[in-house]
């Protein structure tokens, strides 16, 4: 960080089992999901951003599951739960980023009903080795959750194949005008630019929406 | 800590928690809403709850929902449920209460401070 106007953000102190307060200038948050198949790097995105170590809340989840999680000898259970990890950047002294990575898999749509609401947008973090798995997440996202701006963000694994961005669009049947960025999601300025490039098209599909 | 998707079983059931409720009293209540105790503090009734008391004492300075969740070890819709009432009494307050999370100035000032951090 060389900025000038770059701050040190959290200045709120701890409490006494750990959790780190916000700087009493903060008046805003926001909010930005990240979802992506199992093993994507979501939780690694988020970490090389926030500057709390990521956060894992236990979410309840209750009929979506049942077909599909193996309920073998939990026939009285009525209630499951799925992790969601979370982390957050002080962007500015009056403005805090939450970042909440979301499993994609059909049987979490439940959880990101809730989350969906006062969303910024959707990064879509996608593996090329397995882009397969990214087809449920993206069919959701532009059936379910259609208002949502939401931009892909391509994770480089060593041994990822390269594709043309052009390719990537068809493979992935992606409306167009949606951005899709190259990103090593444990770099930092990886990850940020990635945020930018969706908070920039959610900018500008909320310029469109108001013409 | 469990991974993802990974079942795990709570003594204390969440319906137990809320007083059987699965909804906030407020919709404007996320995870990501800012709260913190009202000042000057108001003392908690004494029928309220070891969650409730535990959320407020937690809140002394301003924190997320989310984050309160985490160190509480509840899930973020239950301390959402608790939050609510915490709020409809007096007892917490939402940092700058808003019907429109996001509205462009918003999006503007989250784009210069991201382009800042790069």
């Amino acid at each position: 960080m060389v900025s000038a106007n770059s701050f040190e953000p959290p200045a709120g102190g701890t409490t006494a089992n750990g959790a780190s307060y916000l700087a009493d200038t903060v008046e805003h948050s926001a909010k930005i999901l990240v979802v992506g198949a199992f093993g994507v790097g979501k939780t690694t995105l988020i970490g090389s951003v926030s500057e709390i170590k990521p956060l894992r809340t236990e979410e309840s989840m209750t009929t979506a599951s049942v077909g599909v999680d193996d309920l073998a000898g939990l026939e009285g259970k009525r209630e499951t739960t799925v992790a969601m990890d979370f982390g957050r950047v002080t962007v500015t002294p009056t403005l805090v980023l939450y970042l909440f990575g979301t499993p994609g898999q059909r049987r979490f749509w439940d959880l990101w009903e809730g989350l969906a609401e006062g969303a910024v947008g959707v990064l879509v973090l996608v593996d090329t080795r397995r882009l397969e798995r990214s087809f449920e997440v993206l069919d959701q996202l532009e059936t379910q959750l259609a208002e949502l701006p939401f931009a892909v963000a391509v994770n480089h694994f060593p041994d990822s194949p390269r594709h043309e961005v052009d390719e990537l669009i068809e493979a992935l049947d992606l409306p167009p005008g949606t951005p899709v960025i190259d990103c090593d999601a444990r770099s930092h300025p990886g990850s940020v630019k990635a945020l930018i490039t969706l908070v920039e098209h959610a900018l500008a599909a909320r310029k469109m929406a108001q013409v | 800590m469990p991974g993802p998707g990974e079942y795990r079983d709570s003594p204390v059931r969440s319906y137990v928690v809320t007083g059987g409720r699965a909804a906030p009293t407020r919709n404007t209540v996320r995870p990501e809403t800012l709260v913190i105790a009202a000042s000057p503090g108001k003392p908690l009734p004494v029928t309220a709850s070891r969650t409730e008391r535990a959320l407020l004492g937690m809140c002394r300075q301003l924190l997320s929902l989310a984050e309160a969740a985490v160190h509480l070890e509840l899930p973020a819709s239950v301390v959402m449920v608790v939050a609510s009432d915490l709020i409809d009494s007096g007892h917490l307050v939402v940092r700058t209460p808003t019907d429109e999370p996001v509205n462009r100035d918003l999006l503007k000032e989250l784009l210069n401070g991201l382009r800042k951090l790069v």
